[in-house]
């Protein structure tokens, strides 16, 4: 298994390390529910080196993104985020990532970690018949990325840095100091709070982990692992890539399709029409259990004695101290309050769809 | 650490304990260790009374945040009561593995099962050795 630069920092905090994708990640360091209890609460701190950043400079960058991508990037200041989807040519999602624009004319794409390479291999292809004045650099091995999430993240961060945080707002990010080691600070994240992800080199980032332990333990801030992780972006309805969509799966059929623009020509584009104007047999809701048990991932989905589709995502809540998860169903029973059941080993538990997040935090 | 193991008591090497009472009944539950392993538990399945079931077969069902085991009947034998708290209070099986978390009562169908299980020296022994 791949480590991460803060890997012995997780074995001496006594992590329960597991493999993600070939990373060895840790899973918790206490337990999942006072994690995630932390990042809601005050803030939790979470390693996230295992995911990838690619590199796109040159002053065609903007067309291959363009390209590549689903959503409309031209209107993207210098220093925003955007959230979009790369896609197959039969309009299967492959990646879903968040573009950074660091200038004109150069950008950084930050890519899950399980389908880095095939992202990679997917962008280098394209770019290979276009030609594009571009370069592409994978610069995963040597970037290494901190999510620091929870409503004291600003507090504990403001600590180490002599950039005005208050000024940053959601989904931008700034080139700037962290305790004297230069870094990206993006205010986004993957908890549906309010947070940022930190940017720097692989080697130094580890002085960045100690220091923001230092400064957020006595607020509240708890190292958090990738269980309190997934229990986050399951409540504030975030998917996850290969678990709650695939390459068999369009952005038409999850809650994406607000990251589609299809005034501009992309690739899968033509056979992401071609299933629209074919109608969209499958929709990805947020399902609630109303009877005992708790749906997780394969289950099956009834209405009405029908099977309509399966759970993709289940957990228990901490937050709302219910089961809530993510199910692929039939169009036809998508609505939200319609009755199901799930199949949960020999019994038949009552659930209801409901709308998406599950958990939305006071602004 | 996890809680000394009571010796008032057998284990199997999946983690259950066994309290013999003597009149061909048996109370199980899951020991410290065990819950120590699965952290925060907040389902637990429980299987109907008059369910008959073999040594070594799932017997009922725990749910942490992030995963699904099953808990192995130690013993052989048909279920005569359950712990109901535990539908609404899964935590205590955390709090209290070896008292008011426990799982099951049995009546056994060959109490000479019971001589299979570990004593809770050898349980300790046999912890040590599967952490190493």
């Amino acid at each position: 298994m791949k480590k991460t630069s803060l890997y012995e920092k997780h074995v001496a905090l006594k992590a329960k390390i597991i493999d993600f994708g070939g990373w060895a990640m840790p899973v918790q360091y206490t337990n999942v529910i006072d994690e995630h209890k932390a990042t809601r609460n005050a803030a939790g701190l979470f390693d996230i080196c295992h995911m990838g950043e690619i590199e796109v400079k040159g002053t065609q960058a903007l067309d291959l993104l363009q390209l590549i991508l689903t959503r409309n990037l031209a209107d993207q200041t210098r220093e925003q985020v955007k959230l979009s989807a790369l896609l197959n040519e039969e309009g299967g999602i492959i990646d879903d990532l968040t573009v950074y624009k660091l200038d004109e004319n150069s950008y950084m794409l930050v890519t899950n970690a399980t389908p880095k390479d095939r992202d990679w291999q997917w962008i280098n292809s394209i770019q290979k018949q276009k030609l594009f004045d571009c370069t592409l650099e994978d610069i995963s091995e040597r970037m290494g990325k901190l999510d620091l999430q929870g409503p004291r993240s600003e507090e504990i961060l403001q600590k180490l840095t002599k950039t005005n945080l208050k000024t940053l707002r959601f989904y931008h990010f700034c080139e700037s100091q962290v305790a004297g080691i230069q870094t990206i600070i993006s205010r986004s994240g993957y908890t549906g709070e309010d947070g940022f992800e930190i940017y720097a080199d692989a080697d130094v980032i580890g002085n960045i982990w100690d220091k923001l332990m230092i400064a957020g333990e006595p607020l509240g801030m708890k190292p958090a692992g990738l269980g309190a992780r997934d229990t986050l972006r399951l409540e504030a309805g975030m998917m996850l890539n290969g678990q709650d969509m695939n390459e068999s799966v369009s952005p038409l059929e999850v809650p994406y399709s607000w990251i589609v623009d299809a005034h501009k020509e992309f690739v899968g584009k033509a056979a992401l029409m071609a299933r629209k104007n074919s109608g969209i047999g499958n929709k990805l809701v947020g399902i609630e259990m109303t009877g005992r048990g708790i749906a997780r991932h394969g289950y099956k989905v009834f209405h009405n004695q029908q099977e309509i589709g399966i759970v993709t995502s289940g957990t228990f809540s901490p937050t709302l101290n219910k089961a809530i998860g993510l199910a692929f169903v039939d169009m036809t029973c998508s609505a939200p309050e319609t009755q199901i059941t799930v199949a949960i080993r020999d019994t038949m538990a009552e659930a209801k769809i409901v709308k998406l997040p599950f958990y939305k935090r006071q602004k | 650490m996890s809680k000394p193991s009571p010796t008032d008591r057998l284990y199997s090497r999946d983690h259950e304990w066994v309290i013999d009472k003597g009149d061909g009944t048996v109370t199980i539950g899951i020991s410290d260790y065990a819950q120590e392993m699965l952290t925060d538990i907040v389902f637990v399945e429980l299987p109907a009374i008059g369910k008959k079931v073999a040594k070594s077969d799932p017997v009922a069902v725990v749910e942490s945040v992030k995963s699904v085991s099953d808990v192995y009947a130690p013993v052989s034998g048909e279920v005569i009561d359950v712990n109901k708290k535990l539908e609404n209070t899964p935590e205590l099986i955390n709090q209290d593995a070896f008292g008011e978390g426990w799982i099951a009562k049995m009546r056994l169908s060959d109490a000479g099962e019971l001589k299979s299980l570990l004593s809770a020296a050898d349980y300790e022994k046999f912890l040590k050795e599967e952490k190493h």
